[in-house]
C-alpha cells in the first residue's frame, strides 16, 4: 500500500465516523473519549428504580448524588486495592454515567445513557474483593453526605446483584 | 469409621483438593469480605451467631482465597462457667473446618451434685461445613438464602459421669442444614438452622439417653446499625434426653461489633434455662474473634 492510499483510507474512515455520529448520537459528551456504539436504554442501569421518594430525599437529591459520586471517585483514586483497575478510565464519562445511574436507581428524574454492567466490566477482571473495596468507598462517600445507614442499604440492595455482572475473575 | 467421620474426612479432602487447585492456579489470596459478613464463632466453633451455626463461612476470604479465625468465649452463668476456644479456616468462602475445646466448670454446683467443687467437663468439637448454594450478601434480587450443610463431631472427657447420669455415649455428632439471608433493604440478617442432634447440653452432658437423634430448630435475627455493629437475638431449640435433669431451649440477645476486619467483639445476655437440675441459668456472654 502506498502512503497515499493509507492517507485516503484514514481520511475516509474519519469522514465515515463523523457522519455516523451525526446520524446517531454517540452518547459521549464533549470532553469524553469515544466508545463503540451501543443501544441506549435505562435497562442498562442494571436495576429498577426505587419508588419511595424518602430514599432520594435522604441522598439530598441530585446535588447530593453528584457529591457522593465525586467522593466515590476520589476514594477509588486513593485506594491502592482498586485504583490500578481504573488507570485507563475516562473519568469525565465515568462520573457522568455514575451520576445518571445512581440518580435513575434512586428514583430521580434522570435517564441512564451508559453501557450495561456486563458489557462495561467484562474486560476488567474484577474480583469480589475489589467489588467490596468499591462498596466500602461508596459507603464512605454516603457517610460523608450524611445518608443514614438504613437508607444506604436500600440503595446497596439494588447494586448488590450487579456482583454477578461486574465480577468476572 | 462412622458416618460422621466419613463426612468430616470427605469435606476435609474436598477442602484440600480445592486448596491444591488454588495453589497451582495462583498464590493464596486473603481478605476481601465486607465487615461482619464472616459472622462470629459459635460456642461450637463454627461460623455463625453465638449459639447457633449459620451458613456463612468463616474467615475474610472470598471465593479466590483462604481465611481463618480464632475465638475465645466465656459465659458466666448463675451457677456455672462455660468457656470455649478454637480455630477455624475458611477455604474459597465454600468450605469451613474448625476445632474447638469447651470447658464447663461446675464451680460450687459441682460439690452439690457430688462431683466435687469446681468439677469441669471438657469437650472437643471438630466441625466441617460446606456451602451448597446461594449468596447471603449479593443475591438481593432473590429470596433464595445462602445454604450450607455442616457436621460437628464432639467428644466429652467425662465418659463415666455422663453415662452415670443417663447418657448413652460420651461422643456423638450433629448434622445441620443452615440458611442465612441478609435482607439488605431492611438492614436485617436472618438465619434458620435445622440440627440433627443427640447432644445433651451440646454434649457437655453426653449424648443420647432416653432418646436418640432428633431434629431441632435454631433461629436468629439481627439488625445492622452500621457496617460494624449488629444487634439481635437467637433461639435454639434443644433436645431433652436425660431423666435426671430437664433441658431447656436457649435464648440470647447479642450485640456484635467489628473493631476492624481482624477483630470482632460480641457481648450477649443468655438464658440457658435449667442445666443439671440447676434452674434459671442466665448470664453474660463475651466472645472475641480474631480473623484474617
Ligand atoms: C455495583 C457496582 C458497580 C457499578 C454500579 C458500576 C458502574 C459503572 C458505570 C456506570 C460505568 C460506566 C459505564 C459506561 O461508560 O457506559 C462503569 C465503568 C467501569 N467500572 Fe464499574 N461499576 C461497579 C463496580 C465496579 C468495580 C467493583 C470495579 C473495579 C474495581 C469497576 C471498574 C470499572 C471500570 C474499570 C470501568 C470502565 C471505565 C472506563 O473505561 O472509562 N466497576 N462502572
Amino acid at each position: 500500500m502506498s502512503f497515499n492510499s493509507i492517507l485516503i483510507a484514514g481520511l475516509t474512515s474519519i469522514a465515515f465516523t463523523v457522519s455516523a455520529h451525526a446520524a446517531q448520537p454517540p452518547h459521549a459528551m464533549p470532553g469524553e473519549l469515544e466508545v463503540d456504539p451501543y443501544e441506549v436504554s435505562n435497562a442498562n442501569a442494571g436495576a429498577e428504580p426505587i419508588t419511595d421518594p424518602a430514599v432520594l430525599a435522604a441522598f439530598n437529591g441530585e446535588a447530593g448524588i453528584a457529591r457522593i459520586v465525586d467522593g466515590l471517585i476520589a476514594g477509588i483514586q486513593a485506594d491502592e486495592r482498586i485504583e490500578g483497575v481504573f488507570r485507563a478510565s475516562d473519568w469525565p464519562r465515568l462520573r457522568r454515567t455514575l451520576i445518571e445511574q445512581f440518580c435513575y436507581i434512586l428514583g430521580g428524574p434522570c435517564d441512564y445513557t451508559g453501557r450495561s454492567m456486563a458489557s462495561v466490566h467484562v474486560d476488567h477482571g474484577v474480583t469480589t474483593a475489589e467489588f467490596n473495596a468499591l462498596v466500602e468507598n461508596l459507603q464512605d462517600a454516603m457517610d460523608a453526605e450524611g445518608v443514614p445507614f438504613a437508607m444506604q442499604n436500600r440503595f446497596l440492595a439494588r447494586l448488590a446483584p450487579m456482583h454477578g455482572d461486574v465480577v468476572t475473575r | 469409621m462412622t458416618l460422621i467421620h466419613t463426612m468430616i474426612a470427605g469435606l476435609g479432602l474436598a477442602s484440600a483438593a480445592s486448596l491444591a487447585a488454588t495453589a497451582q492456579a495462583q498464590d493464596f489470596e486473603t481478605g476481601g469480605k465486607l465487615l461482619l459478613t464472616r459472622g462470629i464463632s459459635t460456642i461450637e466453633g463454627s461460623g455463625g451467631g453465638g449459639l447457633s451455626s449459620w451458613a456463612l463461612i468463616t474467615g475474610n476470604e472470598t471465593e479466590r482465597g483462604i481465611g481463618g479465625t480464632a475465638h475465645a468465649t466465656q459465659v458466666e452463668l448463675e451457677d456455672f462457667r462455660f468457656q470455649s476456644a478454637g480455630f477455624a479456616i475458611g477455604i474459597h468462602d465454600r468450605f469451613e473446618l474448625s476445632w474447638t475445646r469447651q470447658r464447663f466448670d461446675t464451680q460450687d454446683a459441682g460439690a452439690a451434685l457430688g462431683l466435687g467443687q469446681g468439677f469441669t467437663f471438657e469437650q472437643d468439637v471438630i466441625g466441617a461445613k460446606i456451602r451448597l448454594f446461594g449468596d447471603a450478601v449479593y443475591d438481593q434480587d432473590s429470596w433464595v438464602p445462602q445454604v450450607a450443610l455442616g457436621v460437628q463431631h464432639k467428644s466429652n472427657n467425662q465418659g463415666a459421669i455422663v453415662r452415670a447420669v443417663g447418657a448413652a455415649d460420651d461422643s456423638g455428632y450433629d448434622v445441620y442444614l443452615a440458611a442465612t439471608k441478609l435482607l439488605l433493604e431492611h438492614s436485617l440478617l436472618l438465619n434458620a438452622t435445622l440440627r440433627w442432634t443427640e447432644a445433651n447440653q451440646t454434649g457437655l452432658l453426653g449424648y443420647g439417653g432416653l432418646n436418640d437423634h432428633s431434629l431441632q430448630g435454631e433461629f436468629s435475627a439481627g439488625y445492622m446499625l452500621s457496617r460494624r455493629f449488629i444487634i439481635g437475638a437467637e433461639y435454639r431449640f434443644k433436645p431433652d434426653n436425660l431423666g435426671f435433669a430437664g433441658e431447656d431451649d436457649w435464648v440470647d440477645l447479642f450485640a456484635a461489633y467489628a473493631v476492624n476486619q481482624h477483630l470482632t467483639v460480641t457481648a450477649a445476655w443468655v438464658d440457658l434455662g435449667s442445666i443439671a437440675t440447676f434452674d434459671d441459668q442466665r448470664g453474660f456472654y463475651l466472645s472475641l474473634q480474631a480473623g484474617f
